[in-house]
C-alpha cells in the first residue's frame, strides 16, 4: 500500500466543473497538512472540448507536476483514451458506467469504478452540475480520505452561494462517497490520509504576483485580459477596494502602459501585466519608461507564439524578445521567478528596483507557473523591504530658483537622478520622450546626448553590483549541470532527487535575472563543469543563445520541448540520463 | 496668485513663425492665470506632433510622451493624484489617427481633466501629409491625387461617444479660445476642445483668413448647450458658416467620483509601508 503518495486527475467538457472539482481536492488534501501540486490543460473554448485537471499529492514538499497518474476521474469516455498511458499499474478509473467501455480499449492492470452517475443524482434531486461533486466524493472514498474535511472545504468555498447550494453539493460528494464505499472492496493500493500538521495556502503563481504587489504597495494595475496573465487582473480587481488600488481594465494594451507610466510618473506604485502578443502591443511604452525614466513593473506571462500561437498553454518563448523589445538602448532589468515564493518575492523587489533605477522592470512568468497551483506555506511579509528610491530633497528644492525646470535628470554617478513628482513645488519639469538634457528639455546636441546615454546605461552598472551571483545548487563535483530559468525550476528539482537514486550526479544553476545577467558566474561554471545541459521550455534555446552571447561559451546540450506542454521531471530524467550514457 | 510669468521658460518655442500653435499657448497659459492653478498642481500630457511639444514651453509639470498615447496617461495621472488639474494637449494626428481608439474611450470614461486638441488638417511636423480632418479631395505629399476619404468629425464623435462637455474653438480668437478652456476646466468632467489651428507652413487652404470669414459663436446665436440632439446638428454644420462655442455641456459623476478608494485621499498620499496581507494569505488556506 502506498500512502500520501499519488497523483489524482480528473478530465471532461470544458464547463463540467472541472477546476471547481481540482480545487476542492487540493484544499481538501493540503488542509490536513499534505503537499499538493496542481496543473491544468484547457482549450481556448468555454463549454466542451478537453479540459483536464492534474493534483499530485505527497507528505513531502513537491516542486512539480509528474506524468504518472494513479486515479483518473473520466466524466467522459474521451477523458479515459487521451490519459490511459499516463496511468501506473494498479491505478484506478472512475467513470460513468452509462458509457459503453470495452476494458480491452483500455489497458491491462487497472481498475474500473464505474458509477451510475444520473441515476444518483436522480436520486438524491439534486441540481445543476453535480457529476464533478458524486466523482470527487467517490475518488475520497477510493483513497479513504476523511469525508469531513471535504464537506468543510466545499462549505467555505459556496459560502457566497447560499446554504442550499452548500447542501447540494455536499450530498452529491457524499452520494459518490457513500456509493463506492457500498460497492467496492476497500483494497485500492493508493490512499490518503491526515498529517495533522496545519494547511497551507494553495496558490498559484498569478495569485503570488498579485499578493506580493500589494505587500509592496502597489496602487494602480492596469491591464488588457490576455491568458495567461488575466488572472491577475481578476485579482487585483477584486481586492481593489480592499486595499485601496485603482485598477482599469483599458481599452488595450497600449493604453494599460502608458497608463501604468502615468500613475508611476505621477508617483505611486504601478503595474500592467499580460501576454507576448499584448507585450507586441506594450513595445513602444516600454521604451517610454525608459526613457522618461519612470518606474513600471510589467508582468510578461509567456505561452506559445508566434502570434494567437497555443493561448491556453505554455512556453518560454519570449526570453529574448523581452530582453529586445523596443527601439534603443536603456536599462531594462529582466526578473524570472521559478516557483510560487520567488513569483511574490521578486514581484516586490521589481517594484523596488523600478523606484530605485527608475526603469521599467519585466518579470517573465509562463503558464505553468502562473496557472498551476502549489500548497505553500505563508510568505513572509517583511522579507523585502520597500525601498521607494531617491527623490530631491526638499531643502535643496526650497533653496532653488523659481524660473527654471528643476534637474529631473542631473547626470550622477550612478547614473540615479533624485525624483520629483507633481505636486512637489519646485520640482517642475517635462519628462520627454525626445532626447533630452538634465532638465529634461529636448536637445539633440551631441554632448547632451552623449552623456544622457551613458547616465541611463550606468542605472544598469549599479544595478549589476548590486545583485548576488546565483548558486549552483546540488551535488559538488556533479557528472553534469543544469542551467536555466523560470518555471521549469520545479521539474528540474524532481528530476535531481530522481537522478540521485540512480547515482548520477547533478547540479542545478538557476538564472532569476536574465538582465543584468550574471555573465561572470555562469562563464564559471561553464568553465569547471564537467558537462552543462539547458533545460527550456522553447524550440530554440533561447537561453543557451543568451548565455552565449553574454559569455562567449556554449552550453554541451539543449534540452528542449515547445509542445504548449511543460516538462515532465520523467523526461527530463530521462534525456540527462542518455546525455550522461551516451554524451 | 499666480502670473502669467510664472508659466514662461526660458527657451522659445521652436514653432513655425506665424503657427497656430503660439494662440493657443497664449489662451493657455491666460486660462491658467485666469483660473488661479499653481503651476506645480498642473499636468500637462502631450504626444508627439508640434503641438506635442507644448508641455516644454509652459512651466507646468509635463509629460510628452509617444504619438498618439497621450490620453491614456493623462487619464492614469489624474488616477494617482486627483487634485491634480490634468490637460491634454496634441494634434488631430495624434488625437484622431493613431490615437483614435484612446480618444474614443476617454470621451465615455469621464475623468475630470480637459483635452485640447491643436486641429490644422494636416500632418506638420512630418512635412505635410494627409490628417483624419483633411477634407474629402485635399492633395498632400501622401495623397498627390486628392484625399479619398471623407474626414473626421470630432466634435460628432466626442459627443455620440459620451463626452460631458464639447467645444470647439480658434487659435486665431485668442479671447474665445481663452473662455472656452476656462469653460472646459471648471466644467466637473472630461472636457474636449477641438481648436482651429493654421498651418502656416503646409495647410494653405485653412489658413487664418479662411477661417476668420467663417466661424461664428454658438454662445451669440443662443444655442442650448444642455440639448444633445441639437448639438449633434450643429456639428454636422461646415462649409460657408462654421459654428465654434460650447456644443454640448452636462454634468454626470465623473469616472473618480465611482471610485471609493480616492474619495478621501488621492492613491499617491496614500502610506504604502503599514499594508498587511495577513487576510488576504488566511483567504487561501
Amino acid at each position: 500500500m502506498v500512502i500520501n503518495r499519488l497523483t489524482w486527475k480528473i478530465g471532461g467538457k470544458a464547463g463540467e466543473g472541472i477546476m471547481a472539482t481540482g480545487m476542492i481536492f487540493s484544499q481538501s488534501c493540503s488542509r490536513s497538512g499534505l503537499y499538493v501540486y496542481d496543473i491544468s490543460e484547457y482549450p481556448s473554448l468555454i463549454k466542451g472540448g478537453h479540459n483536464n485537471l492534474q493534483v499530485r499529492v505527497e507528505d513531502r514538499e513537491i516542486f512539480s507536476q509528474v506524468k504518472a497518474v494513479n486515479i483518473l476521474i473520466a466524466l467522459n469516455k474521451e477523458t479515459i483514451l487521451l490519459h490511459k498511458d499516463e496511468l501506473v499499474n494498479g491505478a484506478g478509473i472512475i467513470y460513468d458506467s452509462s458509457e459503453v467501455i470495452d476494458p480491452k480499449e483500455i489497458r491491462d492492470n487497472i481498475r474500473l469504478y464505474p458509477i451510475p452517475f444520473n441515476n444518483i443524482i436522480k436520486e438524491i434531486g439534486v441540481q445543476g452540475i453535480m457529476k464533478n461533486n458524486v466523482a470527487l466524493g467517490a475518488s475520497i472514498a477510493l483513497v479513504d480520505y476523511d469525508f469531513g474535511i471535504v464537506a468543510e472545504v466545499i462549505r467555505d468555498n459556496f459560502k457566497r452561494k447560499g446554504d442550499k447550494i452548500i447542501d447540494e453539493n455536499t450530498r452529491a460528494a457524499k452520494a459518490g462517497y457513500d456509493y463506492i464505499k457500498n460497492n467496492f472492496k476497500n483494497d485500492f493500493e493508493y490512499k490518503l490520509e491526515k498529517t495533522g500538521k496545519p494547511g497551507r495556502m494553495i496558490l498559484t503563481g498569478n495569485d503570488a504576483i498579485c499578493m506580493g504587489a500589494i505587500n509592496a504597495g502597489c496602487k494602480f494595475y492596469a491591464a488588457y485580459p490576455m491568458t495567461p496573465a488575466s488572472s491577475i487582473l481578476h485579482f487585483m480587481a477584486a481586492q481593489e477596494r480592499r486595499f485601496n488600488i485603482v485598477v482599469k481594465h483599458s481599452e488595450d494594451e497600449i493604453s494599460a502602459i502608458n497608463m501604468a507610466i502615468g500613475a508611476g510618473f505621477t508617483g505611486v506604485r504601478a503595474m500592467t501585466g499580460t501576454s507576448g502578443g499584448g507585450f507586441c502591443l506594450m513595445t513602444e511604452g516600454y521604451g517610454l519608461a525608459g526613457m522618461l525614466e519612470v518606474p513600471v513593473v510589467i508582468i510578461l506571462s509567456m505561452r506559445p507564439g508566434p502570434s494567437t500561437g497555443l493561448p491556453t498553454w505554455s512556453e518560454q518563448g519570449d526570453l529574448k524578445f523581452a530582453l529586445n523589445a523596443s527601439q534603443g538602448d536603456f536599462p531594462r532589468p529582466v526578473l524570472v521567478p521559478g516557483d510560487i515564493e520567488e513569483s511574490f518575492y521578486l514581484t516586490q523587489v521589481a517594484f523596488n528596483i523600478a523606484e530605485k533605477y527608475q526603469t521599467p522592470v519585466i518579470v517573465l512568468s509562463d503558464k505553468n507557473l502562473a496557472e498551476s497551483h502549489k500548497a505553500t506555506d505563508k510568505f513572509d511579509t517583511k522579507k523585502v523591504t520597500i525601498d521607494r528610491g531617491s527623490y530631491a530633497d526638499p531643502t535643496d528644492l526650497a533653496a532653488s530658483p523659481d524660473t527654471t525646470f528643476f534637474k529631473r535628470y542631473k547626470y550622477t554617478e550612478n547614473g540615479i537622478s533624485p525624483r520629483t513628482i507633481p505636486g512637489m513645488k519646485k520640482g517642475i519639469h517635462t519628462a520627454s520622450s525626445d532626447e533630452h538634457d538634465e532638465e529634461g528639455s529636448i536637445s539633440e546636441d551631441i554632448d547632451v546626448r552623449i552623456k544622457m546615454m551613458q547616465k541611463r546605461a550606468r542605472k544598469m552598472d549599479t544595478l549589476a553590483k548590486e545583485l548576488k551571483q546565483p548558486e549552483l545548487v546540488g551535488s559538488q563535483d556533479a557528472d553534469i549541470t543544469i542551467i536555466a530559468t523560470g518555471s521549469t525550476k520545479g521539474p528540474i528539482k524532481e528530476a535531481m532527487i530522481l537522478l540521485e537514486k540512480e547515482g548520477i550526479k547533478v547540479n542545478f544553476l538557476q538564472i532569476v535575472y536574465l538582465n543584468p545577467f550574471p555573465s561572470e558566474k555562469v562563464a564559471k561554471v561553464l568553465g569547471s563543469a564537467k558537462k552543462t545541459v539547458v533545460v527550456e521550455n522553447n524550440f530554440s534555446g533561447q537561453l543557451a543563445d543568451i548565455i552565449r552571447e553574454k559569455t562567449g561559451k556554449d552550453v554541451d546540450k539543449r534540452i528542449l520541448k515547445y509542445d504548449g506542454r511543460p516538462f515532465y521531471p520523467e523526461e527530463i530524467f530521462t534525456a540527462i540520463k542518455e546525455v550522461v550514457t551516451h554524451g | 496668485m499666480v502670473k502669467m510669468t510664472d508659466l514662461n521658460v526660458i527657451d522659445r518655442p521652436n514653432w513655425c513663425p506665424g503657427c497656430g500653435n503660439f494662440g493657443i499657448l497664449i489662451a493657455l497659459k491666460g486660462a491658467i492665470v485666469e483660473l488661479n492653478i499653481e503651476p506645480e498642481n498642473i499636468a500637462m500630457i502631450s504626444g508627439i506632433g508640434c503641438s506635442g511639444k507644448l508641455p516644454h514651453w509652459i512651466r507646468t509639470y509635463g509629460l510628452h510622451g509617444i504619438h498618439g498615447r497621450a490620453l491614456p496617461v493623462a487619464t492614469a495621472v489624474k488616477l494617482a493624484n486627483n487634485g491634480l488639474t490634468v490637460f491634454t494637449v496634441g494634434g488631430d494626428g495624434d488625437g484622431y489617427g493613431i490615437g483614435m481608439c484612446h480618444f474614443i474611450h476617454t470621451m465615455r470614461r469621464n475623468i475630470d481633466m480637459t483635452y485640447i486638441v491643436h486641429n490644422n488638417m494636416i500632418y506638420g511636423l512630418t512635412t505635410g501629409q494627409t490628417s483624419p480632418t483633411s477634407e474629402k479631395g485635399v492633395r498632400t505629399k501622401s495623397t498627390p491625387s486628392g484625399v479619398i476619404e471623407v474626414p473626421v468629425n470630432p466634435i460628432a464623435l466626442a459627443i455620440s461617444a459620451g463626452a460631458t462637455f464639447v467645444a470647439r474653438s480658434f487659435g486665431g480668437d485668442v479671447k474665445h479660445l481663452q473662455k472656452t478652456i476656462v469653460a472646459a476646466v471648471k466644467h466637473r468632467g472630461l472636457s474636449f476642445v477641438d481648436v482651429f489651428q493654421p498651418c502656416v507652413s503646409f495647410n494653405y487652404v485653412n489658413t487664418y483668413d479662411w477661417y476668420k470669414q467663417r466661424v461664428y459663436d454658438l454662445q451669440d446665436a443662443g444655442h442650448d448647450t444642455t440639448d444633445k440632439i441639437k448639438a449633434f446638428t450643429k456639428s454636422q454644420e461646415w462649409g460657408e458658416h462654421i459654428p465654434i462655442g460650447v456644443f454640448y455641456e452636462v454634468l454626470s459623476p465623473t469616472y473618480e467620483d465611482e471610485l471609493p478608494q480616492i474619495k478621501d485621499t488621492p492613491l499617491v498620499k496614500q502610506p504604502i509601508d503599514n499594508i498587511d496581507i495577513s487576510g488576504l494569505m488566511d483567504d487561501f488556506v
